[in-house]
């Protein structure tokens, strides 16, 4: 859409005919007049990609304004029209909110209306649905085959997610480092991929399908009982006075893990998940509740004594890049650990050569930074972090929804390696169920800060029983390619 | 609740809030007059040229100063609330009085300086941004620079130099030419003449960083994914500069407008004293020569009050340009 | 360290404030050397053309010398700008570290007083405060320290206040670390980049507020500054130009180049904060 910045990133040659018209030497002026007009553009972060000072009304009325004749009456008509078109409930209030004032689904869906304003030839979707939630992903997706339906419209829809291709796509073009690897239509690349990358990227799909059940341990290592955590929200003026907006974050959540289990813990964000875990750790004060490690209840302990049992609770983050201090050493980061712990600087130092080898890493890594390793490599440091300590209990907070399809199944696997090795009891958080079937033992839905659903993952994947799991799992992209059923 | 009684809300929120704040500065008014060496009986004695210390000991009394401090305090809050900012004794002159008549000198300098800054540095930001590596960007920038080092005091002696010694264009000092008796139009004119140098000098240094701050606001909002939306959508870049970008960029520079009448005040002495405009910058610098130190406690406490007033105004205006504003 | 220099060097206007900072730093040292007298004394005939009776830059009323003046002014100049800003830095530095970290009563206090520093015209504050202290170099830097700590105090608590929730901080509480080595080792490191930054501006400011006070009169008597020089100038502004346009060349050159060298800075450090986008 010529749409990169000039004049440092152009296109270098090749051309784009649209429609008979070479749309790379083409003028400014014509361009500007097929933008919006004949080919429009969705973007993956709703809120960003709308003015936050500007009405979704004249957002979309700017569209008409300069691309048709209309009069200002029509064009609030058309608009409104537009927005009821995507099932957005009471469209003129929504003709006068502020994005902010919006969800994020609703933002997407007013984009999508506004990209529809002058039912354009081609729609570029830049993978619309990455920052949202499953099941409004799933919604989504649904509102642009249907839109497509009715315009008429070519959709150009880019996205990392093989699930999400699978749902909307007809054909499909797989690239790697600028270059179109693989393309046909969306069943053959699928089912039969022929390029080597197309085939690696498909294997390091997880599948959704649960993973076989191990036997359970007897021994409970860790028990919560009625956990709740209520956040204060924005203090009321001068401090006086109740707090207002207070959110409910965790709600009398209780659990159980065995020694040597996974327990998963899935949701969609706002679900209360990472709090419920950060609560577990004591990195947050739960407000009532217990937490039982080897009898001893966690709630009750002040901070020193907290301290020594630190080690047995350990914690891997989401995000490899905030959760390395980009200031200090990968050696010394996995070493400050036992060091705490009493350890010589010597055998400290020992212990974090040791962990670097095990999870996969060169031992001169010990001397680097972390910005000179790659997404999954930190990943693999801060793991080899939290295992320094000898940990009884390993809490993933999302530990690779930030990586690559492709890093994801290495880490993983990691993981899962790991916890056989040591013993270690696991719960692992995550919103992708995707995941979740491929390493938890056990699951338990949250929604609004509850557990609405627990169970063995075998069980939970063939009969869920509360309605939310049922529309989560539903939700789930590319699961009727998954399960060998293709409707395209 | 509508938007208008929200914002009416927010602006009796606002004026509460501000009264802690007006609080403690009097309070610590009342702690910098007892720091300072000797109180206004030391002050009135050394004026006499002599007297006894039993005279002095009625004095103190007299004037509630041998109470303790809380109670000497308690009486202070009580005059600033009824307004009695104590007596000048050098000019023999309550302070209000003497304020009130110096505020409004003041205040004409600081519109006109707030006006010339903002309007112009919007001006020359948006052209510098417009014009992004041109020489029309390079010109502004570097205007900018060098304004935003100079002291202003060095700047109004040179603008002396120049435009009144030199060119006599303008008068080289005060607010009208007294002797000259103008009336209506005529008076008006005459103190626009007096007030151009003055303005000039006061606002190159905001002007420079406005301009600085407009500049970078509008390239950092042109970089927001909103713009390549609106590219997207096929919008001139008249329409996506003006339209879109414009109004997001002058966030900030409504922001620092308010952050910056502080220091406005702080050069107006500076100014004032340059060109001998009859405001409470030169009753200031006055003051300080004379070791007047009510005069000036009176001075610092009635700017930072109206500190705290164009505070609550920006922050209205901000309310109508930045929906995001959280009123209720 | 290499990569940083290479980066800074990058940016030319920042490489020449360098240069010039370096010589007036330079300046500022050999000051006793090259003028071994007092910059006060009558050191020849009064009024003197720039280039003169033996005067480079003239001389004033009293037949001071104004270059030996812009020198030794220089030395007064690093030397509050200096001191002010390592006092400002110090102090917002712990102030900020306090109420980021812990938040509560703490942090609720400091921005309550913030607030009225921001409320309070700075320059009026430093007038007055020098004005009670008598005017003297101890007090003048107490002074510029009062009206400047409060916006290191306000950076530092923002930095400490995001940073305390990042992972690796949460990470260093799991694994069982004190308050103080989370702060000092762990947080401190990571935001002092801004800190350079704004400190490096601060000593610039200082040095505006310290020539604006001296011009009133509220430099130290016995100490020679540029703000002094052109505020005693004044009144021959229509026979001796030359004795205020010279140090306010001074105090111009010296600002902008400190002023270039921040901006150095922050495009230096920067790239390393963006480097996760």
């Amino acid at each position: 859409m010529g749409l990169l910045p000039a004049p440092h990133v152009h296109v270098e040659k090749g051309s784009i005919d649209f429609n008979g018209e070479e749309i790379t030497t083409t003028s400014f002026e014509r361009l500007r007049e097929i933008r919006g007009n004949e080919i429009s553009m969705i973007f993956q972060e709703p809120m960003t990609a709308l003015n936050p000072v500007m009405t979704i009304g004249k957002q979309i009325d700017e569209i008409f304004r300069y691309h048709s004749q209309l009069s200002p009456k029509e064009r609030t008509n058309k608009s409104t029209q537009l927005l009821s078109d995507v099932h957005l409930p009471d469209p003129s209030r929504i003709l006068n909110a502020y994005p902010h004032e919006l969800s994020g689904g609703q933002r997407q869906r007013s984009m999508i209306a506004m990209a529809l304003a002058m039912d354009p030839k081609i729609l570029i979707a830049d993978e619309p649905t990455t920052a949202l939630d499953v099941t409004t992903q799933a919604q989504i997706l649904k509102l642009i085959k249907e839109m497509q339906e009715v315009h008429k419209t070519g959709v150009l829809f880019i996205t990392h997610d093989f699930g999400v291709v699978a749902d909307i796509a007809d054909r499909v073009a797989v690239m790697q480092q600028g270059e179109i690897m693989e393309a046909g239509r969306v069943d053959e690349v699928l089912n039969t991929p022929k390029h080597p990358y197309t085939q690696s990227l498909i294997a390091a799909i997880p599948k959704l399908k649960p993973r076989t059940a191990r036997t359970r341990s007897e021994e409970t290592i860790l028990e919560a009982k009625g956990i709740n955590k209520t956040f204060g929200g924005g203090k009321s003026f001068l401090g006086f006075g109740k707090s207002v907006n207070a959110v409910k974050a965790v709600r009398k959540v209780s659990f159980d893990l065995r020694r040597g289990e996974t327990l998963g813990i899935v949701g969609e964000s706002g679900s209360g998940k990472s709090t419920l875990a950060r609560c577990i750790i004591r990195l947050i004060q739960s407000d009532a509740g217990e937490i039982l490690l080897d009898g001893v209840d966690l709630m009750q302990l002040n901070r020193n004594s907290m301290r020594l049992v630190r080690s047995k609770i350990q914690m891997v983050f989401q995000d490899p890049f905030a959760s390395l201090n980009p200031r200090i050493k990968v050696g010394d980061i996995i070493a400050q650990g036992p060091e705490i712990q009493g350890l010589t600087k010597v055998e400290a130092e020992g212990r974090a050569r040791e962990l670097i080898s095990i999870v996969g890493l060169d031992d001169k890594a010990y001397n680097r930074f972390p910005h000179e390793f790659s997404g999954g490599q930190r990943q693999r440091i801060g793991i080899a972090r939290s295992l320094a300590v000898k940990p009884e209990i390993l809490i993933a907070d999302e530990p690779v929804s930030a990586l690559d399809v492709s890093i994801q199944a290495q880490i993983l696997n990691l993981l899962d390696q790991i916890r056989t090795q040591m013993n270690l009891a696991m719960i692992f958080i995550t919103h992708d169920l995707r995941v979740a079937a491929q390493v938890c033992d056990r699951l338990a839905v949250m929604r609004y800060g509850e557990v609405v659903e627990a169970g063995s993952t075998s069980e939970l994947f063939a009969s869920p029983q509360h309605d939310y799991t049922q529309s989560l799992l539903a939700a789930v992209p590319g699961k009727a390619w998954q399960e060998g059923v293709f409707t395209n | 609740m509508n938007r208008s009684a929200k914002i009416l809300r927010y602006v009796i929120r606002r004026l509460i809030q501000a009264i802690p704040i007006i609080l403690a500065i009097i309070v610590l008014n009342f702690f910098l007059l007892n720091m300072a060496e000797g109180d206004a009986v030391d002050v009135l004695a050394g004026e006499a040229g002599s007297a006894t210390p039993e005279y002095m000991a009625e004095l103190r009394a007299k004037f509630g100063l041998d109470q303790p401090l809380p109670v000497q305090l308690l009486v202070y809050l009580k005059n600033i609330v009824s307004l009695d900012l104590g007596y000048s004794f050098r000019h023999d002159m309550p302070v209000s009085i003497l304020i009130v008549d110096r505020f409004w000198p003041t205040l004409l300098l600081m519109v006109s300086t707030i006006i010339l800054a903002i309007g112009f540095g919007i001006l020359l930001g948006l052209l510098a941004a417009t014009n992004l590596n041109t020489w029309k960007d390079a010109v502004i920038s570097v205007f900018a620079l060098i304004t935003y080092a100079t002291p202003l005091f060095w700047v109004g002696l040179m603008m002396i130099v120049v435009f009144s010694i030199n060119l006599r264009w303008f008068p080289t000092s005060g607010m009208e030419n007294i002797a000259a008796f103008y009336e209506g139009f005529d008076r008006f004119v005459d103190i626009t003449h007096h007030l151009v140098l003055p303005t000039i000098t006061l606002s190159l240094f905001y002007l420079a960083l406005y301009t600085r701050l407009m500049r970078a606001s509008m390239l950092e909002q042109y970089g927001q994914d909103y713009v390549v939306t609106a590219r997207a959508k096929g919008l001139p870049e008249r329409r996506i500069t003006f339209g879109h970008v414009l109004r997001n960029a002058l966030l900030p520079v409504v922001t620092m407008a308010g952050v910056q009448v502080g220091a406005l005040i702080g050069g107006s002495v500076i100014v004032e004293s340059v060109f001998a405009w009859p405001g409470l910058g030169m009753l200031a610098f006055e003051s300080l020569f004379a070791r007047d130190l009510n005069l000036l406690l009176g001075i610092f406490l009635i700017s930072s009050v109206l500190v705290v007033v164009v505070n609550l105004i920006v922050d209205i205006i901000y309310c109508f340009l930045d929906p995001r504003i959280e009123i209720s | 360290m290499h990569g940083f220099w290479g980066r800074f060097s990058k940016n030319k206007s920042a490489v020449l404030g360098l240069f010039i900072l370096c010589l007036v730093i330079f300046l500022a040292a050999i000051a006793n050397w090259i003028y071994p007298d007092d910059p006060f004394r009558l050191a020849g005939k009064p009024m003197s053309i720039p280039g003169t009776n033996g005067f480079l830059l003239g001389s004033d009323t009293l037949g001071r010398d104004v270059a030996s003046g812009i020198a030794h002014g220089a030395k007064t100049s690093m030397l509050i700008g200096l001191l002010a800003t390592v006092a400002a830095v110090f102090i917002g530095i712990i102030f900020g570290a306090l109420a980021g970290y812990y938040g509560g009563i703490i942090d609720d206090a400091l921005m309550r007083i913030t607030e009225i520093f921001q409320t309070i015209p700075s320059f009026v504050f430093a007038i007055l405060l020098v004005a009670i202290m008598k005017p003297s170099i101890e007090s003048i830097v107490i002074a510029i320290t009062v009206v400047s700590w409060p916006a290191v105090a306000r950076l530092v608590r923002g930095e400490f206040l995001s940073l305390k929730t990042r992972e690796f901080v949460q990470a260093c509480h799991t694994l069982g670390m004190s308050d103080s080595r989370i702060m000092i080792r762990e947080i401190l490191p990571n935001c002092l980049s801004p800190v350079i930054v704004i400190g490096s501006l601060m000593v610039a400011t200082a040095i505006l507020i310290e020539s604006g006070l001296a011009f009133l009169g509220l430099g130290d008597p016995n100490i020679m500054s540029w703000g002094f020089q052109i505020g005693a100038g004044r009144t021959m502004l229509r026979s001796a130009w030359w004795v205020c346009t010279f140090p306010g060349i001074a105090i111009l050159i010296t600002v902008l180049a400190i002023n270039l060298v921040g901006e150095g800075l922050n495009d230096a450090f920067n790239p390393r904060l963006r480097e996760r986008n």
